[in-house]
């Protein structure tokens, strides 16, 4: 263990010992000089090396401890720094990356309509047998529909809307793959795209861990609240929850059962992703267990034949 | 030891009944008595083994080194660190790496690692060569491959403790013919010694218990 090339391999080798004197008051987060841990921080998060080699030994010898209980401890306050920071930064990226896409997501998809509309309009005024929507902006991007008189800004503009439709679909896609890798739990209970929404409205998967159950519930009736007023929507009564299958599917008048038994599952779903990451498939069937009966019991004293799940458009 | 476990690995009685336990902070709820905490071999695979009397060749004590791939939030590595001596924690997925933080908060011995089992060259600028045990337990697909990975730390007289997840392999196929690849894969650079089934507490699992090949 003479070769010099494999000394300086270890993550020790240029590390001043002084460093070490700021590690320990990091977390108060005050000014930040050259001793502020961070060369340490880098040194385990992103040096390499093949081969080990006996670190402590050579750190003794190094003079960067005086023994190795000296060297362990040091080690010890290194590597709980460094992986504080990596967790944290991981964690901070993956929310954050998800939480754009389902924005960018919403943002595609209610542009798309709203140029649909403005497409089907105009369209109309050189054409009767226009159509509506999206879909007819697909059949006219792709010449399936040819206006009674040809307009080259009109079939430019469906070709926008298709192109933002489709954006939108792959904005799905990766929200649906990615939510699972970031919380597990809570997209097998809610799907990826309403448990991305949470953690969007929330601010974060911790935030959402961090909110009671009737916050939840209640999260994003705000957000329908604005649009109505601002015309767009109808008087919202209910958070976003009340998308989820087991509330939609339970008859009207047992849907605040219902939201309250989805919003408490999802908290707990939020609590065990942010601070376990642990898979709890129980969770799925405790709450299809709860809405089991709450369905139950309107579908006991209800002959009239609008019965749960078929009231919902 | 005549009982073959460990010093610092205890039988005490817990509630009424008898258990495995080592002395340390409590992380998972597990019962405890005085410094004393259960240790539950249905959450571990390694205490597992060690309820069903494999010989896993290890003393305990501060001497003693370990590296740990699979960390997760700490529940057995927790364990080990409270027989061992200096124990490496290395763990991939951020979130449990949190948790695994506390466990290592109240445990000076225990080094958290934020790393990927299948690169090691990744943490050899920190984790020590010639390390009594590796325990592993990343059920992940390629798991003989991560022990192969990482032989370069262990000692030539170490001990490999390995749990092999059949479905994390191939969900479907035979557990027995998944052990079977596994065991032959290891071969290469291992030496078995003993393996078992742990079906008692953990479904569609093996523990292997194997020594670096003498060359
Ligand atoms: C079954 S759990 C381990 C439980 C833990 N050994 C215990 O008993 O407390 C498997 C862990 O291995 C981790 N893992 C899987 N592949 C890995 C890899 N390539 N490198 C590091 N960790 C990995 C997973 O993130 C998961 O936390």
């Amino acid at each position: 263990m003479t070769d010099s090339a494999a000394r300086t391999a270890g993550w020790f080798a240029d590390i001043d010992p002084d460093e070490f004197d700021g590690l320990d008051d990091r977390d108060a987060g005050d000014a930040r000089d050259a001793r502020d841990g961070s060369t340490v921080v880098t040194a385990i998060r992103e040096g390499q090396t093949e081969t080990p080699q006996d670190w402590p030994a050579l750190a003794v010898d190094d003079e960067f401890a005086d023994d190795e209980a000296a060297y362990y401890d040091r080690l010890h306050d290194a590597t709980m720094a460094a992986t504080r920071a990596a967790v944290t930064e991981r964690e901070a990226a993956d929310d954050r990356q998800l939480v754009h896409a389902v924005r960018a997501m919403d943002d595609c998809e209610r542009t798309a309509n709203e140029l649909a509309e403005r497409l089907a309009e105009w369209a109309g005024t050189v054409d009767p047998d226009a159509g509506t929507g999206v879909s007819f902006a697909r059949e006219l991007a792709r010449g399936d529909h040819e206006l009674e008189s040809e307009s080259e800004p009109i079939t430019s503009l469906a070709e926008r809307v298709v192109d933002l439709a489709d954006e939108a679909a792959e904005l799905r896609e990766f929200v649906e793959r990615q939510t699972p890798t970031i919380a597990p739990n809570l997209a097998a209970l809610a799907g990826p795209v309403l448990a991305a929404r949470l953690i969007s409205l929330a601010g974060g998967l911790e935030d959402v861990a961090k909110k009671p159950s009737g916050t939840i519930q209640v999260l994003g009736a705000e957000d329908a609240l604005f649009a109505h007023l601002r015309g767009h929507a109808p008087s919202p009564k209910h958070g976003l929850i009340y998308v989820h299958d087991a509330v939609r599917g339970t008859h009207p008048d047992e849907r605040g059962s219902a939201a309250r038994a989805v919003a408490g599952k999802l908290s707990i779903a939020a609590r065990v992703d942010h601070y376990s990451g642990e898979r709890k498939p129980e969770l799925e069937a405790e709450l299809a267990e709860r809405i089991e009966t709450i369905q139950a019991r309107t579908a006991e004293d209800d002959d009239r034949g609008d019965s749960g799940g078929e009231t919902d458009e | 030891m005549s009982d073959g476990l460990p010093a610092g690995v205890e039988r005490h009685t817990f509630d009424g009944t008898d258990r495995l336990a080592t002395r340390g902070d409590p992380v998972y709820g597990e019962p405890t008595d005085g410094d004393w905490r259960a240790w539950n071999p249905t959450r571990s695979k390694l205490g597992a083994m060690l309820e069903l009397e494999m010989d896993i060749g290890l003393e305990g004590g501060d001497e003693e080194t370990v590296l740990y791939l699979g960390a997760a939030s700490g529940t057995t590595v927790s364990h080990v660190a409270d027989f061992a001596g200096p124990t490496y924690a290395v763990e991939f997925a951020a979130r449990p790496a949190r948790d695994l933080l506390e466990t290592a908060a109240s445990r000076p011995r225990l080094f958290p690692l934020l790393a990927d089992a299948r690169k090691p060259a990744t943490y050899a600028h920190v984790v020590e060569s010639n390390v009594d045990a590796i325990v592993q337990d990343v059920a992940t697909r390629g798991q003989a491959r991560v022990a192969l990975e990482n032989r370069r730390f262990l000692a030539d007289d170490g001990r490999l403790l390995l749990a092999v997840k059949a479905r994390s392999e191939d969900v479907t196929r035979d557990p027995e013919d998944v052990f079977a690849d596994v065991r032959a894969e290891l071969e290469a650079e291992y030496e078995i010694l003993e393996t078992r089934r742990l079906e008692q507490y953990h479904a569609d699992h093996l523990g292997v218990v194997a020594r670096p090949q003498s060359r």
